[in-house]
Order: structure tokens, then C-alpha cells, then sequence
């Protein structure tokens, strides 16, 4: 790729365009290494230690023709792209992957869970995809195949090593396969001694030509043993040394354990070591400068090379390299200064705040991982725990892994690259020593480098590892070979659960549902394999049997909600494609059929328990909407809410108050199910006991309250938009997430909607592109020797057209030493989100009011430090680094978010959703929600617009969320995340009401008015231009009220403008006053 | 008698240690990444009430023969027990909490008292050794 990395999603445009010009210019790009390669691979890229023992085994000409050949991983040849379909009526650019992405038969024929293998047949240096890669050319393999593919094709047996399997998959070229049986027959397990001389005068060419030479059999013969050991730490397939094969059973290992998790190897390690060194015993000339033989024998751990030829363009992440990017500063000069904040109040930018920038050297800045995907509280870790504590700032991670991206680059290799030891993917941050080894930045081991790596498909330049995607992008997706599944793919399933009971039926949501389903069927993200099933529930459980062949659907009721069982094994959930009629009748029957019911109980667990049974074959995704407090069966709970005592921060029921739903989602989890609820209540329905089924098996949870179809049109509107952007979005399924740091530091508490199963493994039965999650971490060791420390987030999932994929972010920040510089690279927005986080968590194990004062304290405590570490003179006033000087609003903010104010205006479910959101939210969101922005927009002018695809975009300053920035005869745009409110003043332009709102005067203002008319008037294309702007850079669409004077929603807009005192909390000002004292204490 | 109340004490006991030493390999297990933290829950979960029972035994049989020294020996390890299980929060799933046990360093708190607990019950086992055998000589 021309470019790496991803740009930041917008403003970007131009630099998109590039990119993915230059990726179809290029071809394929990222084609794994040259097919060609694959004996030689086995033979080195694992097999030695000693890197470069051979030369170089073939010029990049040869290669070629090959690459050129394989389109896959990214390029624009074949046909199918993953492209979600979006919400048609959203303006939203195409947010998934840019790629084209090819639809991928999954790798065929090895299924090492699946297939006894003795000790060291399967090579994972050489078993992955040279075929695949073949197979990808030829347009025989229908993109369109869903089969499972391990269960269709044969499967690897027993002594098949690569070449046999080549035979399997590619049996569409005679060519290839007569190339290569011939080094498959002879290969003899553990026998030849390992060939001293490789002729490099005889490339191989290319398969299809003639085959590769026969003397290319040797090495490859040689293998066995240290792949054997290769194998096991992949993680995946577990070879006891007497060739048993172990199939793992969780998904801990799939995606790879930490250090301990393979603990059957540690003794094969010294065999292969051992064996590398008899290997290589004399070095060609060319590389003997950098491993001398005298270490041939070492192993590697101990192996101390000299750092590689000058040659390499990558640039080493050592000391000089940090000390040089000290003097280039990238803290703007305004960075160092110090802020006394109650001299100058108004400290908000004008424009959105822009996350700090690390202090790196600017090449590997340039590569780091975008900060709204990745970021970090503390931009500069500090070195010990000791400066951490003292600093007061909390240390933490906040992600957005699985975000609709513009740009995303996807390999498609056949080997992934991984730290031998701590399974680490390779990435930009990681020290290539010389051209053979790396070493890994997590927990410094020097690996090899695969000979498939040393061939860069972008550049089709052979022994350029380091030009790789993979080592250029922080962000990258590769397509994962079936050592990533512990089964086939599932097929995304979708079951709704509705409750329709007789107050459901009053709130009359099954309309907007059903409805909204039909809309969205054709675009629910899925293939062919795609199944829904739809099941109902009052003081009853009834399911629809939707068999290929009935006319109309079949109700069942099972009505023993005690014991609940499933009436009928099959057609409850139905292929979305071949039963689409029968889906399309009940959905358009569904709202009249229970019109006229008259039962009023709700037997939510006993629903929940069914429908459980009926996902746990597969998983997928349950959407269960509920009206009411379940009061049926197991999970039948008892109204907690005491509305008296709204107000006092103690006492009121934050925990859940039955195990069951938390059993349940743990039941879901395990079965990879995940469960998304939609609360449409008017009266208490005890979210905080229901929210643990989404909360612990990763779905989500949506609440309406007071939903009424005719009565409160506000949330029917917001509830078909928010339905129609989950329906349709992405959504990754089994899918687990585990977050590595570099050594010395350590994850200790995890906030987001997941289970946590073991130490560092999330499991995340469904994943969706609007959730973040966030870690706390701590230092554990002493950072002293490191200048930079790395963080990996890898995310393994089954995407909606069943490819097993991997989504890899990776963040490299600096190390330092000082309080002071602690403070400069504090990230205040990311800061404030993790206490967001941590408040919630202290809210529910403690009490609320204890979480308030934690925030407080969080302020106090940092200010203080700093002004007693940092500051030299001890001036008066409240002084703060410029990083943190929005640190007491954004506080500020939280007090009086939904979540933590006090005061009697906030229900419990409503505080209670508060929460959840917090917990699942990106931080962009959560901010946005937190601090909205303020516009004045009743005087846009062209001035410093923004210019994107001949669109003018003006960009009205932000303003200070207080009453007094508002003005009678002005208009302002609040942009709160998920709404938009435009509140209108009385004495507001007439040109802007006539021109923008088009309406008359001020009294003809609709009560309730949700869209700007298109006029043609340049002020309402710069207003309009605006609007979708702010809602393009957001996945939802947020909808805009216009609020004038009496609007029911004037209070919302009101309590939003934090810095504004209200009867319960502080204003700024004081706020700020109260931090003072208590800092200058 | 004496005699009879102390054998019955040092049984009990070794029931602890061993129940303390299991609890120790299974956290530790969870630490490494052997077990998941579900299956490591409701092992220990399924443990928590027979050592409560076996140690508030041993205690209140303390009281009940007039042993003070021990009895107030034991009256806090068993004071803790009982408080522990009683403010498990009516969401969790008993006193090891899968959904928690990985947040806010538990895991290594649990670990800590199972170790406390461990040298605690050896103390007192030889304590009820050295009584026992007292007792029989007195006899």
C-alpha cells in the first residue's frame, strides 16, 4: 500500500482515495509470500533458527508470475465484497470494509481439530495456503460456496504434509498437483539429515510450469521435528509426543494462550534447537556478519545478534531513535504550559477536541493505531507503578476494535505471523533484527521470519519483510486459517423473542418491529446460510414453525413454562432465503395476532430459557423485546423502585437482585449466543437485574422508556431508527478478543458488555461495530529498560458471511521517567471515560454517592499531585497542565450525566441504561453524551468551511454548555450523541426561520418538529450540509428536535448545559472554587 | 472426653487444609489459564458452605467445652467466613463470582486468604495435636 495505516475516518478522503487507488493498482496486495515458496518455506521460515543460512532461494522475478495470478485478500478481483448493506435512507459513506473482499471458501481440507495427525505432519510453516492461494485464481471455486468446508472436502490424514494436501485443493490444475506429489511421496518423516547446501542457482519456478526441482525434497524432509513443536505452539492443535492429537475444546487456545498455555512443550524446545544447529552449521558469506556460527547452537532465547544490515528501511525503536524524536517534540508548544484555570475560564477549543498525539518519533507515530479505535489514558506510560500512583491518574485502555472502517487492510496469508512465545501478531512495532528474525516488542523474543513473509506482496520485491502490510498497518484484518476454529463457521442466525402480552400490545411496538423487519430482511448482514426464527411469549411461550411447504406458519404454544422444552426440533429456525415467504407472512400477521389478548403476565425467563435451547446448536443472536417487569417463572422479579427516594444517592438498587439472568448469560455465552434487549417500558421493569443477560454475553441493551406508538412519537422515531441501524449493521459472531501488553504491564479490570474467561481472554459471542469496551492496567515491573511498550488487541470472529477473520489494532507509546511528562501526554477525554467506567462499577459495588465522590477525589487527587510534584512555586489559584485542563469540566459533566447526578428527574431504569451505556460505549459516544457540543447555527457562514466532495461544510465554533452562550434572538445546535436538538430562541431571525425552518414566525414552530425542510436558500444548505455532517461521522442516526420555547424537550436540552448550576449540582465555577480548596489544602 | 473433642477437631481441620489446599490449585489454575473462570467458580462455590460449617464447628464446639483461648483463636477467621458469605450481593453467584473474579485484583485476594487460611488451619491443627496429646497423657 502506498499509505499505511488507517486514516482517521474523516477528513481523509483524499488520502482514501489513494490508498485504495493503489491497491487495485497493485493488484493483489496482499497476497501471501510467492507460491513457489512453499517447500523452501518449511524448510527455513520455521525450521531455522539460524536465519539466512541459506541464500537468498530465489529472485523476486521469479515470483511474479504468480502473484499476479492470485487475487485475493483484498483486491478487486473477486467478485463478492463484504460490504454490509447499509440503511438506505442513511446518509452514512460506506463504512465496512473498503476492500473488496473476497468471499473465501475457508481453507479446505485441514482441519487439525478435526483430523488425528501424528506428531509433526502438520506444518504450519508450510501446511497454510500456497494451495489456497491457487485456489483463489481459479474462478472454479464459486465464491458463493458455504459449505462448511472441513466437513465437504476430505480432510488432512494422517502422514500428508503439504504437498499431499495441495493435491486436495487445488485438484483443479494437473500442473500443480504433478509439481508437487513428487516432494510429498518422498517424504519420510524424520530421516534425511538436513541439507548444508540449498542450490540457490536453481529457483524454483513456477509450479505450473514444470515443478519445482527434486532436490527441493530435502529440506523439506527435514522438518518434522521443529515444526512439531511449531505446531504446538501455535495453540491450536496439540501434538502429545507420541502423535496423539489433542482437539482443544475452548476457544482459549484458538486464538492463543499466553506463555503457559501449552505447557507440553517446553520439552521439545531443546530438540529444536538442537536440531537447528546441526542444520546450519556453516553460513553463506552474505549473512555471516550477522549471526556468526558460533551461536549456531544456541538456543534462541540466548542468540545475540549484532542488529541487522543497514539495508533495512524499517527503522530500529531503540534509544537514539526516542531521543531523537524527544527533540521534535510533537506536544504542541501550548502543551507545556500551565493553565491556572479560574483566570481563564473558557478553556473548551472551539474546535473538537483532538486526542493528544504521543510522544514518538514521527515514523512510528505515523504508523500508530488511530486513537478512536485504540487510545490510551496516559500518551506516556509511566515506568514504575510508584510514579503511576503518585501521578493519581488512572492507567487504562479504551477500544473500539470492531468500528465500521473506511479502510481496512485484509491479508489473506497463508502463515500469520506470531511471537513463538506470547502469540503476539506482528506488527509495526516490532524490531526486525535482520532480514531472518524479529524481535517481538511484547515480550521480546527474537522469532523467525516465514519465508513466506520475506516476500511483499504490495511490492512484489522478495526479502522485504518489513514493507509487509502486516508490519505497516497497526490496524489490519487477516482472514484466519481453520487453526482458528474450533468448528466450521456458523451461519448467522437470528432469533426474535417479542413479548406480547396485553401491555406490549398497548404500546404497539410489534408494528414499528415487524414492519421494520420486512424493510430490513433482504439486508440482515448474512449469505445463504443466514437463518432467523421468531418465537413469542406472554404467560405462554408460542413458536412458529416456518417449514418449507406449509402455507401459512405454525403456531406452537408450550404453555409448562417450568419446564420449558423445545416443540419441534427443526423449522423453528428456518434459512432466511428458503423459507422468505412464510418470514414475510407472520411477520405481516404477527401484530394482529394477539390483538385481542387479555393476559397481562410475563414469563420472560421461562422465554429466555427456550429460546437458549434453541440457539445453543448454533449461536447467533437473540433480540428480546420486553414491555414489563417479568412476573412469571424463573426470573420473575419484585418492583424495587421507591420513587420517595428518587433522590438521596443511597439506597437505591443498583445490583441486580437474582443470579438468574447472569446464569443464563453465561449459559448463552458459553453456547455463543448472545442476547440484545429492547426494554419499551412505561413502569419499572428492573433493568438492573434483565441488563446481565445482554451484559455478560455481549449484546446490547436498548430502552425506551414510556414507549407508546401514539403517544410518544419521539421514541417510536428513535426506536425504528436505532432498529433499522441494528438490524443492518455488521456483526461478527463467536468471536473472542484478547488484549496483550508489552511485558511489565498487566490488565486487572475490564469494563464492556463480554464475559472475562480467563485472565486476558474476553469472550464475545457476538460483536458489533458500536461497541467499546475498556481495560484498567497496572505496572508491574519496572519499565526502566524499555523506551516503548506496546499494546495488541486481537479480535477473532466469524463473519456474516462465514470467514473466520481476525481484526489486529496495535498502539506503541513512549515510557517515561518523570511525573511531569506523565501529565504532559495525559489523554483527558480518555481519562474521563475510564472514571466513567470505574464510576459505575463503584456505584453498584458500593454506592452511588461514594462513585460521586471517587470522581471528585479522581480530580483532586491528580491536581494536587501535580501541584505538589510538579510545580516548582506554589502560585495561587488552581493551576493544571494544559493536557488536563479540561479535566474538572468533563468532571463536571459526569456528575451530571444521567448515570451519577442526584436529584429526583432521573429514574432508576433510566439511571440504570445510563450505566450500561457508559460500560458499552465508545468513547466518542460516551463523550458526546457526557459534554455535547454546543453551535450557534443561525449565523453559519462559508467561513472555514469544510471542503468534502464539493460539499461546503461550515464549521461553527463550539460553544461553552451554559445558558449564557445562548441568546433569544439566535438559534443553537446541541449535538448530544444520539439526538440532535435545535433549540430555537424567541426572538430569532426571521431570515433564519423563514429560510431554515420555513415556517412563518415564531408561533408556527410545529411542537414537534424532526426535520429541517430542503429549502433553497443558502442558509439551509449550510445548515442541512451541517447536520448530516455532524450525523455522517456517527453509525446511528441521531435525530433532530427542534425545541422552541415550551417543548417538552426544552428540559433535556436545559440539563445538558453543565456548566450551568442546578438545584442539585454545581456550576463550574463553583466546582472549580471547591477544587481549588481542596487542592491547596 | 477432652481427648475425644480434640480428635474431633484435628479431623476436622485436616478437612480444611485440604480444602484450603484445593482452593489454592484451582485459583491458581484459573491464573494460568487452565480452567475457565465459570468452571472455577462453581468448583469453589460448591466448597464455601462445608468450610463454613466445618470451621463454625470447631468453633462453637470450642465454646461448648471451654476453650477459650482457642475459641477466641478461631472466633475471627469464623466471624470472617460467616460475613463473607452473608454480603454476597443477591446478583452474584456465590462468593466466587465468575463475571468478577477477573476485575479489581480478586483473584489475587482470594488467593491471599486461602493462603492466610491454609497457615491458619496448620497452626490449629497442631495446636489440637498438642492438646490432644496432652489430653491422652492427663488421662
Amino acid at each position: 500500500m502506498a499509505q499505511p495505516g488507517i486514516p482517521a475516518a474523516r477528513g481523509a478522503a483524499a488520502g482514501l482515495q489513494a490508498q485504495n487507488g493503489a491497491a487495485s493498482a497493485a493488484g493483489s496486495p496482499y497476497t501471501n509470500g510467492p507460491v513457489q515458496n512453499t517447500l523452501m518455506s518449511s524448510s527455513q521460515g520455521y525450521d531455522s533458527q539460524l536465519p539466512g543460512s541459506y541464500p537468498r532461494p530465489m529472485p523476486a522475478k521469479t515470483l511474479n508470475p504468480f502473484s499476479a495470478q492470485s487475487n485475493y485478500g483484498g483486491s478487486q478481483g473477486s467478485g463478492q465484497t463484504l460490504n454490509r448493506p447499509l440503511v438506505a435512507s442513511s446518509p452514512l459513506p460506506p463504512s465496512l470494509q473498503s476492500g473488496p473482499v473476497p468471499q473465501m471458501p475457508l481453507p479446505t481440507s485441514r482441519n487439525p481439530a478435526a483430523t488425528p495427525m501424528p506428531s509433526g505432519s502438520f506444518l504450519p510453516g508450510a501446511n497454510p495456503p500456497p494451495p489456497l492461494n491457487w485456489q483463489y485464481n481459479y474462478p472454479s471455486t464459486g465464491p458463493q460456496t458455504n459449505h462448511f468446508p472441513h466437513v465437504a472436502q476430505p480432510t488432512l490424514s494422517g502422514n500428508t504434509n503439504l504437498t499431499a494436501d495441495h493435491q486436495y485443493v487445488s485438484s483443479g490444475d494437473p500442473a500443480l498437483q504433478t509439481s508437487f506429489i513428487k516432494p510429498g511421496s518422498t517424504l519420510p518423516l524424520q530421516n534425511p539429515p538436513l541439507p548444508t547446501t540449498f542450490q540457490p542457482g536453481a529457483p524454483p519456478g513456477p509450479p505450473p510450469a514444470g515443478g519445482p526441482p527434486p532436490q527441493k525434497t530435502p529440506p523439506k524432509a527435514a522438518l518434522p521435528p521443529p515444526f512439531n513443536s511449531t505446531v504446538t505452539q501455535e495453540g491450536i492443535t496439540s501434538h502429545a509426543n507420541n502423535g496423539s492429537v489433542v482437539a482443544h475444546s475452548t476457544y482459549d487456545e484458538i486464538e492463543g494462550g499466553g506463555f503457559l498455555a501449552t505447557p507440553q512443550l517446553i520439552n521439545q524446545n531443546p530438540k529444536t534447537s538442537r536440531s537447528v544447529g546441526y542444520a546450519y552449521p556453516s553460513l553463506p558469506p552474505g549473512y555471516q556478519n550477522t549471526a556468526p556460527p558460533s551461536v549456531a547452537g544456541m538456543p534462541p532465547s540466548s542468540l545475540n545478534y549484532p542488529s541487522g544490515p543497514q539495508a533495512f528501511a524499517q527503522t530500529p525503536l531503540g534509544a537514539n531513535h526516542l531521543t531523537s524524536s524527544m527533540s521534535g517534540l510533537s506536544l504542541h508548544p501550548e502543551g507545556q504550559r500551565v493553565v491556572n484555570l479560574l483566570q481563564e475560564r473558557n478553556m473548551l477549543p472551539s474546535t473538537p477536541l483532538q486526542p493528544p498525539v504521543p510522544n514518538l518519533h514521527e515514523d512510528i507515530q505515523k504508523l500508530n493505531c488511530n486513537p478512536e479505535l485504540f487510545r490510551c489514558t496516559l500518551t506516556s506510560i509511566p515506568q514504575t507503578q510508584a510514579l503511576l500512583n503518585k501521578a493519581k491518574l488512572p492507567l487504562g485502555l479504551l477500544l473500539h476494535p470492531f468500528k465500521d472502517l473506511v479502510q481496512l487492510p485484509v491479508v489473506t496469508s497463508s502463515t500469520i505471523v506470531r511471537c513463538r512465545s506470547c502469540r503476539t501478531y506482528i506488527n509495526p512495532f516490532v524490531n526486525f533484527l535482520d532480514q531472518r528474525r524479529w524481535k517481538c516488542n511484547l515480550c521480546y523474543r527474537v522469532n523467525d521470519v516465514p519465508e513466506e513473509f520475506m516476500y511483499n506482496p504490495l511490492t512484489r520485491v522478495y526479502g522485504e519483510p518489513h514493507r509487509r502490510p502486516e508490519v505497516q498497518n497497526a490496524t489490519i484484518e487477516f482472514m484466519a486459517p481453520s487453526e482458528y476454529m474450533l468448528r466450521p463457521p456458523q451461519p448467522p442466525v437470528y432469533l426474535f423473542v417479542f413479548d406480547v402480552s396485553h401491555n406490549a400490545i398497548e404500546t404497539g411496538y410489534l408494528n414499528s418491529v415487524c414492519q421494520s423487519l420486512l424493510d430490513n430482511l433482504d439486508l440482515l448482514p448474512g449469505n445463504t446460510r443466514t437463518k432467523v426464527g421468531f418465537m413469542t411469549f406472554d404467560s405462554t411461550i408460542h413458536f412458529y414453525s416456518l417449514q418449507e411447504g406449509l402455507s401459512q406458519p405454525q403456531m406452537l404454544i408450550v404453555s409448562d413454562i417450568d419446564d420449558v422444552f423445545i416443540p419441534m426440533p427443526e423449522n423453528l429456525l428456518v434459512n432466511l432465503n428458503e423459507s422468505k415467504e412464510l418470514v414475510q407472512e407472520l411477520l405481516k400477521s404477527l401484530p394482529q395476532m394477539f390483538t385481542k389478548t387479555l393476559e397481562t403476565q410475563s414469563a420472560l425467563g421461562p422465554a429466555l430459557q427456550a429460546a437458549f435451547k434453541l440457539m445453543s446448536p448454533t449461536g447467533g443472536r437473540m433480540s428480546v423485546f420486553q414491555t414489563q417487569l417479568p412476573t412469571l417463572g424463573v426470573g420473575a422479579l419484585k418492583p424495587r423502585e421507591e420513587p420517595n427516594q428518587r433522590s438521596s444517592a443511597k439506597e437505591i438498587h443498583l445490583t441486580p437482585s437474582t443470579d438468574f439472568y447472569k446464569k443464563l448469560a453465561l449459559d448463552c455465552s458459553g453456547q455463543q449466543a448472545a442476547v440484545d434487549l429492547f426494554l419499551l417500558s412505561g413502569q419499572y421493569s428492573d433493568l438492573a437485574s434483565l441488563g446481565c443477560i445482554s451484559r455478560y454475553s455481549a449484546g446490547s441493551v436498548y430502552y425506551y422508556p414510556s414507549y407508546h406508538h401514539q403517544h410518544n412519537p419521539v421514541q417510536v422515531q428513535k426506536f425504528q431508527k436505532e432498529l433499522q441501524r441494528y438490524l443492518t449493521r455488521k456483526i461478527g459472531f463467536e468471536a473472542v478478543m484478547r488484549i496483550r501488553c508489552t511485558k511489565g504491564l498487566s490488565i486487572h479490570t475490564f469494563h464492556g458488555n463480554f464475559f472475562v474467561r480467563s485472565t486476558d481472554l474476553l469472550s464475545l459471542p457476538n460483536v458489533n461495530p458500536d461497541a467499546g469496551y475498556a481495560v484498567q492496567m497496572s505496572v508491574e515491573e519496572n519499565l526502566a529498560d524499555t523506551q516503548l511498550v506496546s499494546f495488541q488487541s486481537a479480535l477473532l470472529y466469524t463473519s456474516s458471511k462465514g470467514e473466520r477473520r481476525i481484526r489486529v489494532h496495535t498502539l506503541c507509546l513512549p515510557v517515561v521517567s518523570t511525573l511531569n511528562e506523565v501529565f504532559l501526554g495525559a489523554d483527558v477525554q480518555a481519562i474521563s471515560g475510564l472514571l466513567a467506567n470505574m464510576a459505575v462499577d463503584r456505584s453498584v459495588t458500593a454506592s452511588l454517592s461514594d462513585a460521586r465522590d471517587a470522581l471528585v477525589n479522581a480530580v483532586i487527587d491528580s491536581l494536587s499531585a501535580y501541584r505538589s510534584s510538579v510545580l516548582s512555586s506554589q502560585q495561587p489559584g488552581l493551576m493544571v497542565p494544559f493536557s488536563l485542563r479540561l479535566f474538572p469540566l468533563f468532571v463536571l459533566a459526569l456528575l451530571k450525566q444521567k448515570s451519577f447526578q442526584t436529584g429526583t428527574n432521573a429514574r432508576l431504569d433510566e439511571r440504570i441504561f445510563a450505566m450500561c451505556q457508559v460500560k458499552n460505549q465508545p468513547l466518542v459516544h460516551l463523550m458526546l453524551t457526557t459534554h455535547p457540543g454546543l453551535y450557534r447555527v443561525d449565523n453559519l457562514s462559508d467561513e472555514g468551511a469544510l471542503n468534502i466532495n464539493d460539499r461546503t461544510i461550515p464549521q461553527p465554533p463550539i460553544l461553552q454548555l451554559s445558558v449564557e452562550k445562548l441568546s433569544r434572538d439566535g438559534a443553537f445546535l446541541m449535538d448530544a450523541g444520539s439526538v440532535l436538538m435545535l433549540w430555537v430562541g424567541k426572538n430569532c431571525a426571521q431570515n433564519f426561520l423563514s429560510q431554515v425552518l420555513g415556517v412563518q414566525n415564531y408561533a408556527s414552530i410545529p411542537q414537534m418538529m424532526t426535520d429541517l425542510p430542503e429549502l433553497d436558500t443558502p442558509e439551509s444548505a449550510r445548515t442541512i450540509a451541517f447536520i448530516s455532517w455532524l450525523r455522517e461521522q456517527r453509525p446511528f442516526f441521531p435525530i433532530l428536535y427542534v425545541i422552541r420555547e415550551e417543548s417538552p424537550m426544552k428540559a433535556a436540552f436545559l440539563q445538558n448545559l453543565v456548566e450551568d448550576r442546578t438545584e442539585s449540582a454545581l456550576s463550574y465555577y463553583e466546582f472549580l472554587l471547591h477544587i481549588q480548596q481542596q487542592v491547596n489544602k | 472426653m477432652e481427648a475425644v473433642v480434640f480428635l474431633f477437631s484435628l479431623l476436622d481441620c485436616c478437612a480444611l487444609i485440604f480444602l484450603s489446599v484445593y482452593f489454592i490449585i484451582t485459583l491458581s489454575d484459573l491464573e494460568c489459564d487452565y480452567i475457565n473462570a465459570r468452571s472455577c467458580c462453581s468448583k469453589l462455590n460448591k466448597w464455601v458452605t462445608p468450610e463454613l460449617i466445618g470451621h463454625t464447628t470447631v468453633t462453637v464446639l470450642m465454646l461448648v467445652s471451654l476453650h477459650w483461648f482457642i475459641f477466641l483463636l478461631n472466633l475471627p477467621v469464623a466471624t470472617w467466613n460467616i460475613y463473607r458469605f452473608i454480603m454476597v450481593p443477591s446478583g452474584n453467584m456465590g462468593v466466587f463470582d465468575p463475571t468478577e473474579i477477573h476485575n479489581r485484583g480478586q483473584l489475587k485476594s482470594h488467593m491471599k486468604e486461602a493462603m492466610i487460611k491454609l497457615g491458619f488451619y496448620l497452626l490449629c491443627f497442631f495446636m489440637y495435636l498438642y492438646s490432644m496429646i496432652l489430653a491422652l497423657i492427663n488421662e
